[in-house]
Parts: structure tokens; C-alpha cells; sequence
């Protein structure tokens, strides 16, 4: 007789406990959704987000970095995913190939080219801290997605031209 | 041709205790890596009579990361990113114990700001950890559900601290001597709306899963630990709360601000699988509370002391604790007084904790060992740093 009762206790007590999950799960289907259905909606919160790193223009002039090429950046990124390119000096009497080195090159004071590899960034942030005239910030691009490992590899010197002409046109529009 | 002999088989893949046992029907199973419930690479040898395991152990080394021979290779700034990568689901702790020990090492002064802000982001990474695991757990015992509660719940942490540090997992947020950045001005609204909304949140909790009979016939009385048998394999953090020992590096060696909070350690002494799941659900309201009070108490001020461009600590050496969402976190650095460290100790809480499941498994049925590893709450990383 105790076993009966037992099982009929066991019964109800699993009975009740399924009830009130059940019940705290369909009051949940009634509430409004939480997530973002991509790519029909965005995130609006990316004010902050840390994408890949890019280059601030100069105040008066948008299309061209701040940035001294003095290769600070590059020594500080704990990955190695930054290369700043300069033209070499040319020795007299040499023609000018147009070769590049790595910063800092005597003389230079603009990259030629500035080299982000994505895939490699760990979004530290140093290369921002170690960067003397505040040239670098983590761009806001949520949506970085490639098949290739080359596609995360961005030139940022003529990013940031492009940058500018097309907020030139939109400007215009 | 030759004839199959079964004894060429003697021995195991991994270790020679992994013979066969003495009788010959015993079955050994090798549980991972990449089992949906050992959460990473982590395998599991067991050997089993029927349902019922007699030996159980863990081979550790698939993920080795290197992370203390990588500290040897860089400086110590360029070190810090790797601290958000040995626990990925509660890498302000981390943050933390490793500037804590450079900046103990040079004997720098965190402003007042900088560390109510390092108390109220720990804490909340602390909980966004505890959630995590409360799904992922719930998910091994079989209910789906849950962890989409959990993640939801989640979900609005990590976008406060996107909004602070800009990422969702890895952060990278302290530095030495201070933080990256200043959190927004609406941080502590926010943290506080926060709050209040998961103190609502956790009836429902305990309504779906803590009352249910079916959790309560997975985890009690399941893995029982004695506080002896914790203590005896360095178990820190819920796994020694869980047993009855109120043992809180928060406590027990107060770090940054934590001894001017008033905050309550939850103990369960029942030592079993579900007093470590008790422990966790109590800690949500314990940095709840710790929360409330530090963005209330939020002092202005800058965020950061001053540090040389190139950190050069002096001669010598360091330890600084921090108390982890698995435990008791440690990191040792030792200087030679260059801009590398010499050497670099992490002292994972999972590599302990981890290791108390061979005498815990002994004995229990195959499933119960899933109950008893999710209980661990393991982060594989941490543990193969
Ligand atoms: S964010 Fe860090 S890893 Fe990425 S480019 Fe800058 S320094 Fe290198
Ligand atoms: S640290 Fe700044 S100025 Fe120097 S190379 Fe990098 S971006 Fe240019």
C-alpha cells in the first residue's frame, strides 16, 4: 500500500513540476521576440564595436591619414598584422623604381601603403595606444564575412581615399 | 596468415594504466574529444563494467595553447590579449590577475575609478559565465530550452560591455595600470536596469528547472565531494562552496575594492552535483548585489595611472589572485627587469577542479558522469593553457 502511495506521489509531484515548466515556456511564446532576424534587420548598437583597425584622415583634408609612418603601430601589434609601407630613398645617381620598405624610411613622413591582415587582429587595441597622433580606430564594420583568407587583408591608405571621395559625392548628392 | 591475437592489444592509446582490467568483460570507452558534454577537447578514458565506471581519466593536450611560453615571447602589454583567450567565458578575471600581478610587481596605484569600474565588469562577466554554464549544463542533462532563457539573459550583459569595451567575448579592457577606455554615461543605469531585471528573472529559473524533478533525479546525491576531498585536490571556487567551505579569494584575500562591498558567499553543504548548481544560481544575486554597489559608489576621476611607454617592471617577482567564475585564479610573473618577463605561472581553477572527477566517477552509472562533469562548469582552454 505504502509502495502505492509512493508511486502515486512520484506521479503527482512530476505531474506538477511539467506543469509549471510547460507553463513558464508558453507564457514565453507569447512574448516578443529577442533576436535580430539578419539580414531583414541590423544591430543598431555598433557606435562602439571593434572591427578591424583603419586610419583617421586629417582634419582639413579627409583623404589623407594623419599618420607619420613612424611604424610605432606595427612594433607595439602583439600579432604582427600591420605592415606600414614607405618609398625607399633613392640613392643619386638611381633611377626611381618606386620600391617600398618598411617603416620608418628616412625622409618619408606619409605611408605609401598600410597593411591591416584581419585575420590575424586580435582587436588588443595597441596599435591605437602606441600610435603618436592618433591615426588609428577600430572601424565599425560588423559584417566582415570572405571565403578567402586574402579578402581580410585591407590596404587602409587608399580605404580611407575611397572614404572620402564617396562622403565627397554623398555630400554633393 | 597470421592468427588475431587480442593480447598484441594490450595497453592503451594513452597511458599504461589503461590496461584491461582483470576480468575480462570490462569496456573501455574513451569519452571526447569532441563530445557534445565535455564541452571543447577534452577526452575522457573510462572503463566500465556494464553501466558502471570503475576508472575514469582525463587526457589532457589537444588545444595547448602555449600562453605561459607566449608571455616569454612578448612584452608584457602585448601579453595582455592572450589573458582573454585562456578563459574565454570569464576573461575580465583574467584581465585582471594579470595586470594586478605587473602592476603589484612595479607598485603602481589603480585609480579609485578605474577599480570600481574593474569590480563592476568582473562581475558582470562573472554572470554572463554563470548563465552560460546554467544552459550548457541543463543542455548535457537533455533540456533544450534553458539555455535559451540563459542566452537571452546573457545577451543584454554583453551588450553593456560591447558598449564598454567594444567586443562580446574576448575583451581585452584592462591595462596596466588602469583600463582602455571610460565606460559610457549611462553604464550604471544600465547595470542597475540590468540587475533588476535578472532578480525577476530568476523565479522563473528556479520555476523551469531548479524545482523540476527530473534535474533534482540527475544531481542529487550525485558526485558527492567531502570539503576534505576538495581540499586535498586544490577544488576552489562553487566546487568548495558546494561542499560547505565558504572559501572566497574575494574574501579571503580581498583584491582591488572588494573589501569595501557588503556581499554574501553562498554555501550548500550537500557536496553534491546539485549544491554546485545551488552555489551558481546564488552567486547571480551575489554580483548582483556587488554591482548595485559599485556603479551607486562609482567615484569619478581618470581611468588610468601613469605608466612608461615601454614597461620595464623591476627585478623580482609577483603573484596576484583573483576569484574566477570556476575558482581561485593565480598568476605569477617574474621579472628579470627587461621588457619581457622571464617567466609567466597561470594557476587555472578548471585544472583542479578538473581533476577531482576521477575519484568522483568512480562508481556511478555512465550517465551520471555527465551530470558530474557539466558540475565542474570546465573551460577546456584554461584548463590546457
Ligand atoms: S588591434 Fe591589436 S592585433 Fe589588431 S592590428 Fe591593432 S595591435 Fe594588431
Ligand atoms: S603608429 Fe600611427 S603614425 Fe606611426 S605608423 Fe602607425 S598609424 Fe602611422
Amino acid at each position: 500500500m505504502s509502495q502505492l502511495s509512493q508511486l502515486i506521489e512520484e506521479a503527482y509531484t512530476g505531474l506538477k513540476s511539467l506543469v509549471i515548466g510547460l507553463g513558464v515556456t508558453g507564457k514565453a511564446l507569447c512574448e516578443p521576440g529577442v533576436t535580430v532576424i539578419y539580414p531583414k534587420e541590423e544591430v543598431d548598437n555598433l557606435a562602439t564595436f571593434r572591427g578591424h583597425v583603419e586610419l583617421i584622415g586629417k582634419d582639413d583634408d579627409p583623404a589623407v591619414a594623419r599618420c607619420v609612418a613612424c611604424g610605432a603601430c606595427a612594433k607595439a601589434c602583439p600579432s604582427n598584422c600591420i605592415s606600414v609601407l614607405c618609398p625607399v630613398p633613392v640613392k643619386e645617381g638611381e633611377a626611381d623604381t618606386g620600391k617600398l620598405g618598411p617603416a620608418p624610411q628616412k625622409g618619408s613622413k606619409t605611408p605609401a601603403q598600410f597593411i591591416v591582415d584581419y585575420s590575424l587582429c586580435s582587436l588588443c587595441g595597441q596599435c591605437a595606444r602606441a600610435c603618436p597622433v592618433d591615426s588609428l580606430r577600430f572601424c565599425h564594420d560588423a559584417y566582415t564575412v570572405a571565403f578567402d583568407r586574402k579578402a581580410f587583408q585591407f590596404e587602409l591608405v587608399s580605404r580611407l581615399r575611397q572614404q572620402a571621395e564617396q562622403a565627397l559625392e554623398g555630400g554633393e548628392e | 596468415m597470421q592468427a588475431f591475437d587480442p593480447n598484441s592489444l594490450r595497453g592503451d592509446l594513452v597511458s599504461a594504466r589503461f590496461e584491461p582490467g582483470p576480468t575480462e568483460d570490462k569496456l573501455i570507452l574513451s569519452m571526447g574529444p569532441q563530445h557534445p558534454s565535455t564541452h571543447g577537447v577534452l577526452r575522457i578514458m573510462l572503463e566500465l563494467d556494464g553501466e558502471y565506471i570503475v576508472r575514469a581519466e582525463p587526457v589532457l593536450g589537444y588545444i595547448h595553447r602555449m600562453h605561459e611560453w607566449m608571455a616569454e615571447q612578448k612584452t608584457y602589454m602585448q601579453f595582455m590579449p592572450n589573458m582573454g583567450r585562456v578563459d574565454y567565458l570569464h576573461p575580465m578575471a583574467w584581465n585582471w590577475a594579470f595586470a594586478g600581478a605587473v602592476e603589484r610587481l612595479m607598485g603602481l596605484e589603480v585609480p579609485e575609478r578605474a577599480e570600481y569600474i574593474r569590480v563592476a565588469v568582473t562581475e558582470l562577466n562573472r554572470i554572463t559565465s554563470h548563465l552560460l554554464w546554467w544552459g550548457a549544463y541543463l543542455l548535457d542533462l537533455g533540456a533544450f530550452t534553458p539555455i535559451m532563457y540563459a542566452f537571452d539573459d546573457r545577451e543584454k550583459i554583453l551588450d553593456i560591455l560591447q558598449d564598454v569595451t567594444g567586443s562580446r567575448l574576448t575583451y581585452s579592457y584592462f591595462t596596466i595600470g588602469g583600463l582602455y577606455g571610460d565606460v559610457p554615461d549611462d553604464f550604471a543605469s544600465r547595470c542597475l536596469a540590468f540587475t533588476r531585471h535578472l532578480r525577476s528573472r530568476l523565479p522563473m529559473y528556479r520555476d523551469l528547472v531548479t524545482d523540476n524533478v527530473i534535474l533534482r533525479g540527475r544531481c542529487e546525491g550525485i558526485g558527492v565531494m567531502d570539503v576534505e576531498l576538495a581540499r586535498r585536490y586544490g577544488a576552489t571556487g562553487p566546487m568548495i562552496r558546494g561542499s560547505g567551505a565558504p572559501v572566497d579569494t574575494r574574501r579571503a584575500e580581498p583584491y582591488g575594492v572588494y573589501n569595501r562591498f557588503d556581499f554574501h558567499i553562498p554555501t550548500y553543504t550537500e557536496g553534491d552535483a546539485m549544491a554546485r548548481y545551488m552555489v551558481r544560481l546564488d552567486e547571480l544575486v551575489t554580483s548582483c548585489d556587488i554591482i548595485d554597489q559599485a556603479v551607486a559608489n562609482l567615484p569619478g576621476g581618470p581611468i588610468q595611472t601613469k605608466v612608461p611607454k615601454t614597461i620595464k617592471p623591476p627585478k623580482g617577482e609577483a603573484s596576484f589572485a583573483v576569484e574566477g567564475a570556476r575558482g581561485k585564479i593565480l598568476v605569477h610573473v617574474r621579472s628579470d627587469g627587461g621588457p619581457k618577463p622571464y617567466r609567466v605561472k597561470l594557476r587555472a581553477p578548471g585544472f583542479s577542479n578538473l581533476h577531482v572527477f576521477s575519484e568522483l566517477a568512480e562508481g556511478t552509472l555512465l550517465a551520471d558522469a555527465v551530470s558530474i562533469l557539466g558540475s565542474l562548469d570546465l573551460v577546456i582552454p584554461e584548463i590546457d593553457r
